[in-house]
């Protein structure tokens, strides 16, 4: 049986959120550069609403772009279930931008790394930070997050599952434990 | 969704699901090919033979620079320059080459149903660029990617294939994919050209182009090939012309915003006018872009599949 503690409840999700986009912005000195980026598929509604957020602070739209890292992973290879692609949208150069890349939950770090890889494919970002709502530790690779929602200590056989409106019906996080045989 | 085929032999028989995810997945690629740099990292480490048997140049072309754009490491071989001419069967030749360690083979070959037989021989992944006048399933899957991205849907749509139906294998893998997505299809060329019973497929015969220009959304313009004509089907080009040549001034007469489609090469003047390839209905180029993106999808989805 697995046990589920709530780590993030939708109030605390939005304050998380707000303070994440003043952070950004405090950072980068405003929003004149930036641009935001959203990793498939709960980076993407996080990148909306933060460029919401930033909207409602600055009164500037900001663009949002969508990437899709399956063609970047790193373990393809290994013929695991096949991921469904469902393909990077972003309509904007980013040569020149200070790009804001942001997922759900930072773990191994090699999502990020596929992220950065396809990125740089793109063009030529004058930067790239990294922006997570959940940190839960356990990296494989020398990558930070510039911008941390909350930071869990976790254990390996730990889920973190972050819900929102736009997919799941609720905004939250959860931790749940999982017990052996499970993953 | 995973594709239920392992190998990519014909249309005929293949899943909607299956046309559905890889006419998806090229969406994609499209993507990738507008970028800087067009290449991504994803088949890097698999090995990829490109086995040619009849000559071919732009579907060859298509699927080295797909294989290329998606880090394949890839290998070319060609009948000419090949022990083929020393008399290597080839089932030979295709357990000679896996022994090799390689992972996928794109083949064209002269004899329909070889690349069934080659997939029956050896472990890797076998997709087929044409056998004989059989199947050339990755061309009919960019004609309905083209189709779809022009018109946003394939059902419902209307298409005539006009030419030399009997000797076509592109013929023959729109008719099978087009009819699995829903579309209408006919034919329509001199009735030596058309097979007997094609209508057993579930498509129209038309044997007045200009009844096809009336009843169509799309002409699908063939090549005509003389090279492949063992025996005289046509008294000459000029009758061909007279009576089938898709023309600016005949489409004046009957219908003149019908979208053209060709898989090329042009026989320029003799199927299709020259004004009418470069017009503004014409998807030839649009074609050959697709063709790469397809080709990126039919590799991708094959090559990673579990």
């Amino acid at each position: 049986m697995a046990t589920s503690t709530k780590i993030l409840d939708q109030k605390n999700f939005e304050r998380t959120l707000i303070r994440l986009a003043h952070e950004i912005l405090e950072k980068n000195k405003g929003a004149e550069n930036l641009v935001l980026v959203g990793i498939r598929t709960r980076g993407e509604f996080l990148a909306k609403r933060i460029a919401k957020k930033i909207n409602e602070i600055e009164h500037r739209d900001i663009r949002v772009g969508l990437l899709d890292i399956t063609l970047y992973r790193d373990d393809l290879r290994e013929n695991l279930s096949q991921p469904i692609l469902r393909g990077t949208d972003i309509k904007f150069d980013v040569s020149g931008r200070d790009i804001i890349l942001i997922d759900d939950v930072l773990f191994t770090g090699r999502t990020i790394r596929a992220a950065l890889d396809e990125l740089v494919d793109m063009g030529r970002p004058a930067s790239i930070q990294l922006a997570v709502l959940i940190d839960r530790g356990h990296r494989e690779l020398p990558i930070r997050a510039d911008f941390v929602g909350k930071n869990i200590p976790t254990s390996v056989n730990e889920k973190v599952k972050v819900s929102m409106k736009e997919v799941d019906g609720e905004d939250g996080v959860n931790l749940i434990e999982l017990t052996e045989g499970e993953s | 969704m995973p594709l239920v085929s392992k190998h990519l032999l014909g249309l005929e028989g293949m899943p909607k699901n299956d046309i559905q995810t890889i006419l998806d997945t090229a969406t994609s690629f499209r993507e990738v090919l507008e970028r800087p740099i067009k290449k991504v990292p994803t088949l890097q480490g698999k090995t990829i033979v490109n086995l040619f048997f009849e000559s071919s140049t732009r579907t060859r072309i298509s699927f080295e620079l797909a294989e290329r754009r998606l880090s394949a490491d890839v290998v070319n071989f060609s009948a000419d320059a090949s022990s083929v001419k020393k008399g290597e069967t080839l089932k030979d030749t295709a357990r000679n080459i896996e022994a090799m360690k390689i992972d996928m083979v794109v083949m064209r070959h002269a004899a329909p149903g070889s690349a069934l037989f080659l997939s029956k021989v050896i472990d890797a992944v076998v997709i087929n660029a044409g056998d004989g006048a059989h199947e050339h399933p990755t061309q009919a899957l960019l004609d309905m990617y083209t189709i779809r991205e022009k018109f946003g849907r394939l059902e419902g749509l209307k298409i005539c294939i006009v030419g030399d139906i009997s000797h076509s294998r592109v013929a023959l893998s729109n008719i099978y994919g087009l009819k699995t997505m829903g579309a209408e299809v006919a034919v329509c060329g001199p009735s030596t050209l058309i097979p007997r019973n094609i209508e057993k497929l579930g498509v129209t015969v038309h044997h007045k182009i200009e009844d096809a220009m009336r009843w169509a959304n799309i002409l699908n313009v063939l090549r005509i090939q003389l090279e492949r004509q063992d025996r005289v089907f046509l008294p000459s080009l000029q009758e061909y012309r007279k009576y089938f040549a898709v023309t600016k001034e005949r489409l004046m007469r009957v219908r003149n915003d019908i979208t053209i489609m060709h898989p090329g090469p042009i026989n320029r003047d003799v199927e299709l006018s020259a004004d009418v390839a470069d017009g503004e209905h014409s998807l030839i180029l649009q074609q050959v872009l697709n063709g790469v993106a397809v080709r990126m999808a039919v590799l991708y989805l094959l090559g990673t599949r579990s």
